[in-house]
């Protein structure tokens, strides 16, 4: 679903976000990319939903080299990924319906059809009864649900979350990772930034870990091997 | 349940139903861009009032030169030649001078107004009838009144005029030719000068929507960020704003047809007493339909346009970071 192909990131002023950078992500996976704040996590998760692009290296999403993506064709490009942030990113103006509705509303789907759909997407996160309030009203874990319904309303087949959880105690926390868990179980890939590596572990998934804009070295090795083997199975089964 | 309404989902969607799709976002957009006028009624109705005043100014000129346009195109047809006649001519004379020279195939017509008539009007108009009695004998002279057939250039004019100032009988002609020609003269610059301050006053209108949309989009500059990170395209996020030019050209339209309007009300009185004292059967040329709709077009056209290019230059500068 990602490939990420020695990918550097330079910001004006030469801080280097990502260096030579290299990984996979297959469909239907759940990982987490940990590491220290300024260790690139945000920075990749920018490149893959193309708010920034990559100074050299290639970032292919879904069979898509992003670099070949124009200016133009960038809002379609985004509208088929889930992206959680960890502010939220609501509109604070209008109901958590018509927040959830507007991945729909911007694809044009007709009313009746994106009703059916911000509901099923609310049922999800369990806020089915919450539709008509404003965000302000709700916590800020119910206010990252919303975020999440948001993200998940038109069926993406790849959600990106920054650090969804770096506001919420560790119960929302959990209940927000188990709600990922399950669209995870449906296939959605899952790509999710986070320092809560207790949480993590707790899950059990995939886990990448960015040191100073590279894979940590140890885990380097381990990501190495494991991609050999892959490989490896692969020109097995090809045979 | 679901199950099945998700089957009837995957069915491609109909024609009639992405139309009336593209219908009801378009009308939410616009109800929507109505909204947000309406709840902040003072700072809208001030930009809304410059844009009705701004197009009732060139509008309210127009119907004025249209007006003096139409007067004097009547006097176009009634460009006479008054000759007065030498206060010794007897009324004999001056009727067998006007048979003479309405025999000639360059005038279409003349009039006979004796010292008698004459002083008679002048008794019933000018409101001296008792001070005139006090004269012994009539100091006004027979007229004839030219007029000249439509044939008539401008040479040929002239050259008549110092034809019947040569008559013998002739004490002196009038010609009011030189006013007249000065009157258009002075009109047709007016028209332009309407049209090129009605040319700066729209972009005056380009620059106050402009304005306000960029006013609307530095307070919805979060807004613009999310919907543009969730895969909203610029197209997408030009619409309210467009839609808030619309409203903004079509009631600042309506507000300056309703002044234009409202300044012919008044006018319309004075304008038709104006008219009777000076005898004319003058009809006060309001703002047809076609002209109205021009107005109202202005301010809608203006309104996108200068919604579109503020929209368009800083919606590009708000991308996610």
């Amino acid at each position: 679903m990602i490939r990420i192909e020695d990918v550097t990131k330079l910001y004006p002023g030469g801080h280097d976000a990502l260096r030579g950078l290299t990984l996979r992500v297959d469909t239907g996976e759940m990982v987490f990319v940990t590491g220290h704040s300024g260790a690139g996590k945000s920075t990749l998760l920018k490149l893959i939903a193309l708010i920034e692009r990559p100074t050299s290296g290639r970032v292919i999403v879904d069979g898509v080299n992003t670099r070949n993506i124009t200016r133009r064709r960038i809002p379609a490009y985004r509208r088929q990924i889930g992206m959680v942030f960890q502010d939220h990113k609501l509109l604070y103006d209008r109901p958590v319906f018509d927040n959830v509705a507007l991945p729909l509303v911007i694809a044009g789907i007709g009313h009746r059809e994106a009703a059916r759909k911000v509901r099923a997407a609310l049922d999800q996160v369990s806020l089915l009864n919450k539709e008509k309030q404003f965000p302000e009203t709700l916590s800020s874990g119910e206010q990252q649900r919303v975020g999440i319904a948001r993200a998940i309303v038109s069926r993406p087949k790849l959600l990106i979350a920054d650090e969804p959880t770096g506001n919420l105690d560790p119960d929302l926390s959990l209940e927000v990772m188990r709600i990922f868990r399950r669209f995870n179980e449906v296939g959605v890939t899952l790509l999710i930034a986070s320092h809560d590596i207790a949480l993590i572990d707790q899950l059990g998934c995939g886990r990448i870990a960015l040191e100073k804009g590279a894979l940590q070295i140890e885990q380097e090795e381990d990501v190495v091997s494991e991609y050999m083997e892959r490989l490896e199975a692969e020109q097995e089964g090809g045979l | 349940m679901t199950d099945v309404r998700s089957s009837e989902a995957l069915q491609p969607p109909q024609r009639t139903g992405r139309l009336s799709g593209w219908f009801v976002r378009h009308t939410s957009t616009a109800i929507a861009a109505l909204g947000r006028i309406w709840r902040q009624p003072f700072a809208s109705l001030m930009t809304i009032l410059v844009i009705a005043v701004t197009l009732a100014l060139p509008a309210a000129m127009h119907v004025v030169v249209k007006n003096a346009r139409s007067i004097s195109a009547s006097w176009d047809n009634a460009l006479d030649f008054s000759v007065y006649l030498k206060t010794n001519t007897s009324l004999e004379q001056t009727t067998r001078l006007a048979d003479i020279i309405s025999q000639r195939a360059d005038i279409e017509s003349v009039r006979l107004v004796s010292a008698e008539v004459a002083l008679t009007e002048f008794r019933e108009q000018s409101g001296f009838g008792e001070a005139l009695d006090q004269l012994q004998v009539n100091p006004l002279p027979h007229t004839l009144v030219v007029r000249p057939a439509a044939s008539n250039t401008e040479v040929s004019m002239g050259l008549l005029n110092e034809e019947l100032g040569n008559l013998p009988e002739a004490d002196f002609v009038q010609v009011d030719t030189e006013w007249v020609r000065r009157f258009h003269a002075i009109l047709a610059i007016l028209e332009r000068a309407i049209l090129m301050g009605a040319t700066l006053l729209g972009i005056a209108i380009l620059v106050i929507i402009g304005n306000t949309i960029r006013l609307e989009i530095q307070n919805r500059r979060e807004e613009i960020e999310v919907t543009k990170l969730i895969g909203a395209s610029n197209a997408f996020v030009r619409r309210p704003f467009l839609y808030s030019g619309f409203w903004y050209g079509l009631t600042g339209g309506l507000l300056a047809l309703l002044l234009v309007y409202y300044g012919l009300y008044a006018l319309a009185d004075p304008a038709s007493r104006l008219a009777g004292l000076y005898d004319s059967a003058f009809d006060f040329l309001a703002l047809d339909i076609g002209e109205s709709f021009l107005i109202i077009g202005c301010g809608v056209g203006l309104g996108l346009i200068g919604s579109w290019i503020a929209a368009t230059r800083h919606m590009r500068r708000i991308e996610p970071r």
